[in-house]
């Protein structure tokens, strides 16, 4: 091992500091982008589904594309409002203002709920199930897959509300867990926004 | 703090948890070398289930009647074959195989970006494939709607199987997924200071390009059987013409993966390729910006050309236009890469060792696949022999011929480094003469068949055809006899072969600056910074490879 003088602030490096291992980049954030482009292309792929069906694909007498509007409208609202919060979460971490971090952070997580609750709502009010026809079977598919990452983000919102109540869990310097999941959330709200124009409005 | 802290004689490893000695190939080891390793063996293991599962076929193609097994086992065994050969055994071991392997050493690091995540994405994939293979003796048998599990076929198939098949698959996809988000990370971010991209290996690009491939195809493919399994398991439609669905949209869905796919085959064995010819040539690998640039067309390219797989689907004619001419595109940058390594072994020192013979056959092999493959794209010719046995010879030329060619050259590169110790040059040598002929035997009057009309597919068919499938059928068994000779050189040579020292090839790329096999921490001391890995055959003035000409090249003496 090495003979060179330890340093109290190396401390926490020293087992393996010949190794140079402290000088890795943090690459942490970059892996979970590259991720989100992956993720991003499996709803490319659905969408491109979606469209192509209804482009060549004639439904059977009697059904309808159209959908009620109230509801999901309320829901992407109160999806892109969540994104906001959070991003003010963010900000107060940034100014060390751990509290007032927790308390956006549990907000944009309660409207994460909310929109799920929302969500569930319209799925029992609506007049056809999964397998009525094409139409059907692909909003089910893509709004529940999308769901689906919705309720993954709450509870990743969850988990590090509760994990940022330990003080210097999270600093302005090192926050890997709350950056990682507000860029999975700004995904998942920028992803709705795509799929309510393709199902709602088109 | 590392220059002061470097010169150390016998660094002790960090203590950690994790076992040392042959049970670490065992265990869940974040050593990117020990993970190589795992895929490349646990791979070759695949490879022999497949290569059996190909043996069956094989046998029963022997004769025009279905008599070895019955009709339902045959599409079970072709299903398994296409699936483990691709999935479990060429993926695995060119990417994340060697790319584990040695991208960390070409980058100057000593791990990849992220260890854990490399982890986690190796142990996908034993306990995947044993799904797969497992499935065979569930109810109603394994899937068997072939590795392209088309619907409607894939739906009114025995359930169970095809379920369990979309399952392992999808485990693998996502294996690939991970292995490609740490590819990326660790070429673009994660190379040692002073290292610039134009300074990489050409294995490095090779590898960026096929992760950015896998990172936006193989997710596509993920959703599409997400969907399929949705119609199997809870009768939605979507590709089920039956309930008002599409299959084309299925084709469409599968191919935007599987086109790259085959990219992701055979790009990674583009860049070995280009690592063990200029060693053994003994000159710079060239045209490095050239190679560079067709890698990043072919990615762009390869994403674009899917529905060449779809001419007789029902396209419509622009499809079919815009299809071909962008397929045909394809054949620029690759014809490209083909001259640059004619060019590098042009008036080279050859020497004529096992990986450098492998890596020729490649050479050659492969072009004649391109060559069969630009003629499939054109639609007058494809609407004759699609899902004939020439499309089958067509991209065995190139997955085998090419892609598993350059594994065996790229192990009779690297075993030395591996293990230290020399593989025996006559062995390999037989090796490669059995493995040539016979490969060359099975698939070669495959051409034949297929431009006579036998469908692919079929465990029977017309008697006029026996004669050339049961020469095929010696090719085969031939391929299975040449694996004798390479796996008593990989044991015997293990045991017993000569030892390697550190750079037996004399070559300059970083993973040999190291001892073989190297330190748990690559290399004692800091990391070699190089920044012409294929400064081969000229002394002194090295030439300034990015504005040389080839003529400079050529006429520097070796
Ligand atoms: C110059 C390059 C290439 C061209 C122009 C080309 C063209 C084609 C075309 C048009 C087909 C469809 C034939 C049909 O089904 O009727 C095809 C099939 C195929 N190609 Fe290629 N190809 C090329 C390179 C490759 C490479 C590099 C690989 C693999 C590493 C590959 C693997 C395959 C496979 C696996 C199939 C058959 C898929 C199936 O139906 O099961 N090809 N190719
Ligand atoms: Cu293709």
């Amino acid at each position: 091992m090495t003979t060179a003088p330890i340093t109290a602030s190396e401390g926490t490096t020293t087992a393996d500091a010949h190794l140079d291992h402290g000088h890795h980049p943090d690459l942490r954030m970059f892996g979970v982008a590259t991720f989100l482009v992956a993720d991003g292309m499996t709803f490319a792929g659905f969408f491109a589904a979606y469209l192509t069906f209804r482009a060549v694909n004639p439904l059977p007498e009697g059904s309808t594309y159209e959908l009620e509007l109230l509801m999901p409208t309320i829901n992407t609202v109160l999806l892109v409002v969540s994104s906001f919060t959070f991003h003010r979460a963010s900000k107060e971490l940034m100014a060390s203002r751990m509290g007032a971090c927790r308390g956006w952070l549990l907000v944009s997580a309660l409207l994460g709920v909310a929109f799920l609750g929302g969500q569930m709502l319209e799925y029992f009010t609506l007049p056809f199930g999964l397998t009525a026809n094409l139409f059907a079977s692909t909003f089910y598919a893509l709004t529940g897959f999308h769901g689906l990452h919705v309720t993954l983000g709450a509870l990743m919102i969850l988990i590090v509300w509760w994990q940022a109540r330990q003080p210097g869990k999270f600093t302005p310097q090192d926050h890997f867990g709350i950056a990682a999941v507000e860029l999975y959330w700004h995904f998942v709200d920028v992803i709705w926004l795509v799929l309510f124009a393709l199902l709602y409005l088109l | 703090m590392t220059a002061s802290l470097t010169p150390i004689a016998e660094p002790t490893p960090a203590p950690s948890l994790q076992p040392s000695g042959w049970l670490r190939y065992f265990s869940f080891s974040l050593d990117h070398k020990v993970i190589g390793l795992q895929y490349i063996v646990c791979g070759f293991l695949f490879y022999f289930v497949g290569g059996a599962l190909a043996g069956v076929i094989r046998t029963e193609l022997a004769t025009p009647i279905s008599d070895f097994v019955s009709r339902e086992v045959y599409n079970q065994v072709l299903t398994l074959h296409g699936t483990v050969m691709i999935f479990l055994w060429i993926v695995p071991v060119v990417n994340g195989g060697f790319g584990n392997y040695l991208i960390p050493f070409y980058v100057g690091a000593r791990d990849m970006a992220f260890p854990r995540l490399n982890a986690v994405a190796f142990w996908m994939i034993p306990p995947s494939g044993l799904l797969l293979i497992s499935s065979y003796f569930v109810h109603g048998g394994a899937a068997q709607s072939g590795w392209t599990a088309y619907p409607p076929l894939s739906l009114t198939t025995p359930a169970t199987g095809q379920i369990l098949w979309i399952l392992s698959v999808l485990l693998l996809g996502g294996s690939s997924i991970f292995g490609g988000i740490n590819f990326i990370a660790t070429i673009v971010k994660f190379r040692q200071p002073g290292l610039k991209m134009m300074m990489l290996p050409m294995y490095c690009w090779a590898m960026l390009g096929t992760s950015i491939l896998v990172v936006l195809a193989t997710p596509v493919l993920a959703g599409t059987l997400i969907l399929l399994s949705l119609d199997i398991v809870a009768h939605t439609g979507f590709f089920n013409p039956g309930l008002g669905g599409n299959v084309v949209v299925y084709q469409h869905l599968f191919w935007f993966y599987s086109h790259p796919a085959v990219y992701i085959m055979v790009l990674p064995a583009f860049g070995l390729v280009s690592e063990i010819l200029p060693v053994h040539a003994r000159k710079p690998l060239f045209g490095y910006v050239t190679m560079v640039y067709s890698i990043m067309a072919i990615v762009i390219l390869g994403l674009i050309v899917w529905a060449h797989h779809m001419f007789t689907s029902g396209t419509p004619p622009w499809m079919r236009l815009f299809f071909t001419i962008a397929t045909a595109f394809i054949a620029v940058p690759t014809g490209i890469k083909f001259f640059n390594w004619i060019a590098t072994l042009w008036r080279g020192r050859l020497a004529l060792t096992t990986a450098m013979l492998f890596s020729c056959a490649f050479i050659i092999q492969f072009v004649f696949g391109g060559i069969t493959g630009v003629a499939l794209a054109q639609v007058p010719f494809d609407v004759h022999v699609h899902d004939t046995y020439f499309v089958v010879a067509h991209f065995h030329y190139i997955v085998y011929g090419g892609t598993v060619f350059v594994i065996f050259a790229s192990i009779y590169h690297w075993y030395p480094k591996f293990t230290g110790r020399m593989l025996n040059e006559q062995l390999g040598h037989l090796h490669l003469l059995l493995t040539v002929i016979g490969f060359n035997l099975c698939f070669g009057p495959q051409h034949w068949l297929g431009l006579n009309g036998m469908p692919r597919r079929v465990a029977e068919y017309d008697p006029a055809f026996t004669f050339v499938n049961q020469l095929s059928s010696v090719g085969a068994l031939m391929m299975a006899i040449s694996t004798l000779p390479f796996l008593i050189n990989v044991i015997y040579s293990a045991l017993g072969g000569p030892m390697a020292g550190n750079n037996p090839w004399r070559a300059l790329t970083p993973e040999w600056l190291t001892s073989s096999p190297p330190p748990v921490e690559n290399w004692r001391g800091a990391p070699p910074l190089v920044t012409e890995p294929y400064g081969y055959g000229h002394n002194g003035s090295p030439i300034d490879l990015q504005t040389a000409s080839g003529r400079d090249l050529w006429s520097t003496e070796p």
